[in-house]
């Protein structure tokens, strides 16, 4: 028979003014198997928990209620506490008098009934407790990066330098995300590319980094320690072993098309690197348009090729490799802004975005660093930049802040005014969110310094007349209606989750919210993990972010992902489903309701028949213990150690049993 | 009111014209409205002093010489002291009526302007105030003559009006002051 303790505790006042808590205690004393009981000022402090050591041994107690806060606060401490009073530390249940008694009651009488029926359940269920063990598994010491932007980037060089074997996976032909886009970067302006290419290179020629550019993940399976993922190498028809990236090959191809990295504005060929600095440098053929392919005409490429690198022939290779992290660095996309028919449902050729402002910017880009109106390659002269379009719009946007828009909407209209004196900039906006180190001095300086003209108020609509933009809007502060003839119109469009991003969370079994954005596990406390163990986020995919906090998330994520990797094996908590195989029929009505993958089919020999037949099986790294397959099995093979049916109708039972009698 | 925003030229001579006059850069401002909270005489103003700073910046010049703000403004230079950006909002309100002056804009707001021009002038004939003939010229010329009838027994009985003007010895001295600031203002 169990000898129970009851541990009371006040938290300061937080449970003693509304709980009487010595009436608790004393009630306790009645309750089946309790042998001790008290009540103290702090359990938690190191004085609480000595005295729960002290009284086991002194009154042989074998099992711990202590009646506090919420487990998901000090569940943990009170079972290391039990741990070292020399019990098995799952002899131990929290009952929470605190945010479910008193915090939410104020009737001290009633609060102190609730109390006690709470504590009764706990004991109730404490004395039913099956002694667990923790199980562990082991770790496969690499880390898959799903992106290589700065966020994919910054994370597979800490990985590395920890001494971590890391794989960057790509989807685009070149890593660099949409920083390499870039001119320069708020708020030093230093340029995008020195501060970039050197990291790009650092990825290339580090020995522990691998790169799967032109790639994508595919499945994942398994679990924290060990998962195997399936990813698919796109052919690039070009042999990245062979090929040295001279460029004969883009020289001669025939075929011109508008570059998606120059947001349309430039062109690139049927065989191409996106960008000059590109890792790897080996350019991909684009299959949909090359004349070889669709035609077998031409085939240029290949007879230039000094280093016979072209292969047409070469097929997508699926491989399959094993991780023990994964660090999500997929990043973000830009809002659509089409579906605003006051801005001209997108088709007015001057009406662009920042990513496009941005291209025109790079002296590098498809403008050579002149900021032209599309329409007819004109330099613009009056440029009006538009904030939050898509953004803070609950209506037909995005109800979020972008949070970075007004940072490169302002160096935009510097960069405007360095590159042309005497152009103007028009920024519209509804607040300025300039909160990051020198950001509020820097938008300061654009508006004093550079003379950007700031006005108040969102943009109502923007239409054309005798062949000009025209920009009509408000500036709220002077109260005045205005109408800007613009060359050309900036949108600083909301920054999105990429389409595909439900697909990967499925694929990882990470939530996301609302927006697509995937979710951390806290979002204070935890703001790199996520629910599924192993799992980590960095970078805008997660929220937008700019590049400062984009890289310190980088760091944050791959710290995370190498503590994990530097423990030779993972404990796993033993709280979780478990089989009983003669009952299970195999019907695996559990494996569908199973939220994490954790329940395969397993073949056995049946002990009585001696024939084979199927069974459930779980998988411990997997299961989290949530009980849906409990629930739903029928012939009740499966039960959930730690929560077992015995010990849940124990504790129906000890509330039904004698109701009535201190009532 | 629909407007066509002042081009950025305009704007820039605007501004530094403003500065010539006063020193202080307009483009500062960043709007938090300190000085009209703490302005004492709004009551009395068609614009808010932050707003004026705001009608500069965007070169609505009309509206901001036009304002009796500018005229109704007191120099008590609360806003200046306050200012989270170092803004001597006062002196910007000096810049303004002088740049209305020099244009001859005719303000809204009568009243302020003609006892600056009345007090100005007995100073210069005088060289100091002579109260009766300002208040007696300033409600003249405002069309309100009898308006401080009643008060003048009680003023006069104690001393506090002169029926005679008193004058002061250095009026050279003013005059040449009043010359060397109307040379200034007219620039
Ligand atoms: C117009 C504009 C200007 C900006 N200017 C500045 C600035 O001046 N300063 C600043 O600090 N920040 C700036 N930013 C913010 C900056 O772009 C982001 O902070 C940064 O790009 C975020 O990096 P990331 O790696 O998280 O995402 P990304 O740059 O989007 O990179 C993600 C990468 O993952 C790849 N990917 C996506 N999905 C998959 C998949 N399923 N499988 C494999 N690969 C995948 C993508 O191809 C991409 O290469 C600007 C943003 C915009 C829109
Ligand atoms: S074969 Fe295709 S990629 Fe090669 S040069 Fe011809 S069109 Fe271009
Ligand atoms: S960062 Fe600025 S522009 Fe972007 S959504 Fe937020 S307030 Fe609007
Ligand atoms: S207090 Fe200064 S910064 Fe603020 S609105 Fe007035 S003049 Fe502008
Ligand atoms: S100086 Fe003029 S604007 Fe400034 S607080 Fe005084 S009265 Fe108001």
């Amino acid at each position: 028979m169990a000898r129970i303790g009851v541990f009371v505790c006040h938290c300061g006042t937080n449970i003693s003014a509304t709980v009487d808590v010595k009436k608790v205690a004393e009630i306790a004393k009645g309750f089946p198997g309790v042998k001790f009981t008290t009540d103290y000022r702090y359990m938690c402090s190191e004085p609480g928990q000595d005295l729960i050591q002290k009284m086991v041994k002194e009154h042989n107690l074998t099992r711990i209620v202590v009646a506090a806060c919420s487990p998901s606060l000090h569940e943990k401490t009170f079972r290391t506490c039990t741990q070292n009073a020399g019990l098995n530390p799952y002899f131990f249940e929290m009952a929470n008098i605190r945010e479910q008694c008193s915090w939410v009651h104020d009737d001290r009488e009633e609060a102190t009934l609730k109390a006690i029926d709470i504590v009764k359940l706990a004991a109730a269920k404490v004395g039913k407790n099956n002694p667990l063990q923790t199980t562990f598994i082991p770790v496969e010491k690499r880390v898959l990066i799903i992106g290589g932007g700065i966020s994919g980037i910054q994370a597979a060089i800490d990985v590395a330098f920890n001494g971590f074997e890391t794989v960057i996976v790509e989807r685009e032909p070149s890593i660099g995300g949409r920083m390499a886009m870039f001119d320069k970067t708020f708020p030093t302006l230093d340029c995008a590319a020195c501060i970039l290419t050197p990291k790009m290179v650092e990825v290339n020629q580090s020995d522990l980094i691998k790169l799967y550019t032109y790639s994508e993940v595919e499945e994942v399976s398994g679990y924290v320690g060990n998962f195997k993922v399936k990813i698919r190498r796109k052919a690039r028809l070009v042999d990245e072993n062979k090929c040295n990236g001279c460029g004969t090959c883009w020289q001669r191809c025939p075929v011109r098309l508008p570059s998606e990295f120059d947001m349309n504005l430039g062109k690139r060929k049927a065989i191409y690197v996106p960008f000059p600095q590109a890792v790897p440098n080996v350019p991909v053929i684009d299959q949909e348009h090359c004349l070889y392919i669709n035609k077998k005409k031409c085939g240029i490429c290949k007879k230039v090729c000094p280093f016979e690198a072209i292969d047409y022939e070469q097929k997508d290779e699926v491989i399959e490799e094993k991780f023990g992290a994964i660090i999500v660095a997929t990043g973000f996309t830009m809002f659509d802004h089409s579906i605003y028919g006051e801005y001209g449902y997108g088709k007015y050729k001057n009406v662009t975005t920042g990513l496009h402002f941005e291209r025109m910017l790079n002296s590098s880009g498809p403008t050579g660093g002149k900021i032209v109106r599309p329409s007819d390659g004109k330099e613009a002269k009056k440029v009006v930049f538009i904030q939050c379009v898509g953004s803070r719009d609950e209506a037909r946007g995005m109800p979020y802040c972008s949070r970075l828009c007004c940072m490169y909407t302002a160096k935009q209209a510097l960069l405007l005014k360095e590159h042309n004196p005497e152009a103007e900039a028009y920024v519209f906006y509804i607040d300025i969110r300039a909160a990051g180190k020198n950001y509020e001095e820097f938008v300061e300086r654009v508006q004093d310094e550079y003379g950007a003209t700031y006005l108040r108020g969102r943009v109502s609509k923007i239409f054309q007349r005798n062949g000009r933009l025209m920009v009509r809007g408000c500036d709220t502060l002077s109260g005045t209606q205005i109408e800007i003839d613009a060359d050309l119109v900036v949108l600083a469009t909301a920054l999105i989750a990429r389409p595909d991003a439900i697909k990967l969370a499925q694929m990882l079994h990470i939530p996301y919210d609302q927006n697509r954005l995937f979710t951390e596990a806290h979002p204070k406390l935890a703001p790199v993990e996520t629910v599924t163990t192993g799992v980590f986020l960095t970078g805008a995919c997660q929220s937008p972010k700019d590049i400062p906090d984009t890289v310190a998330t980088a760091s944050a994520a791959s710290v995370k992902a190498c503590g994990l990797l530097s423990h030779e094996k993972l404990p796993i908590d033993p709280q979780i489903a478990r089989v009983d195989v003669e009952i299970c029929s195999g019907c695996l009505a559990c494996q569908e309701v199973c939220p994490f993958g954790a329940i395969e089919k397993e073949e056995i020999v049946d002990r009585v028949t001696q024939q084979k037949r199927w069974v459930a099986k779980i998988a411990p790294s997997l299961c989290n213990g949530c009980g849906a397959c409990n629930t739903a099995c029928r012939p009740g093979a499966i039960d959930l150690d730690g929560f077992t049916e015995e010990q849940i109708f124990g504790q129906i039972e000890s509330l039904t049993a004698d109701k009535g009698d201190e009532r | 009111m629909k407007c066509s925003i002042a081009s950025d030229k305009f704007r820039r001579k605007f501004a530094e014209q403003i500065e010539e006059i006063c020193g202080e850069r307009i483009s500062l401002c960043y709007q938090c409205g300190k000085c009209s909270a703490g302005c004492p005489v709004t009551y009395a103003m068609d614009y808010l002093p932050s707003q004026i700073t705001r009608f500069a910046q965007l070169g609505l010049t009309d509206k901001a010489m036009k304002s009796s703000t500018i005229w109704i403004c007191a120099s008590c230079q609360t806003c200046s002291v306050r200012c989270p950006r170092g803004i001597d909002l006062a002196k910007i309100m000096d810049a303004l009526r002088i740049l209305a002056k020099r244009k001859g804009i005719v303000p809204k707001e009568q009243i302020a302007p003609l006892f600056d021009g009345i007090f100005l002038g007995s100073i210069e004939k005088y060289g100091r105030l002579n109260e009766l003939s300002l208040i007696t010229k300033l409600n003249m010329a405002s069309g309100r003559p009898f308006k401080d009838v009643s008060l003048l027994p009680i003023m006069l009985k104690k001393g506090k009006i002169k029926l005679k003007p008193q004058k002061s010895n250095p009026g050279k001295e003013v005059r040449y002051l009043m010359r060397k600031v109307e040379k200034l203002e007219s620039k």
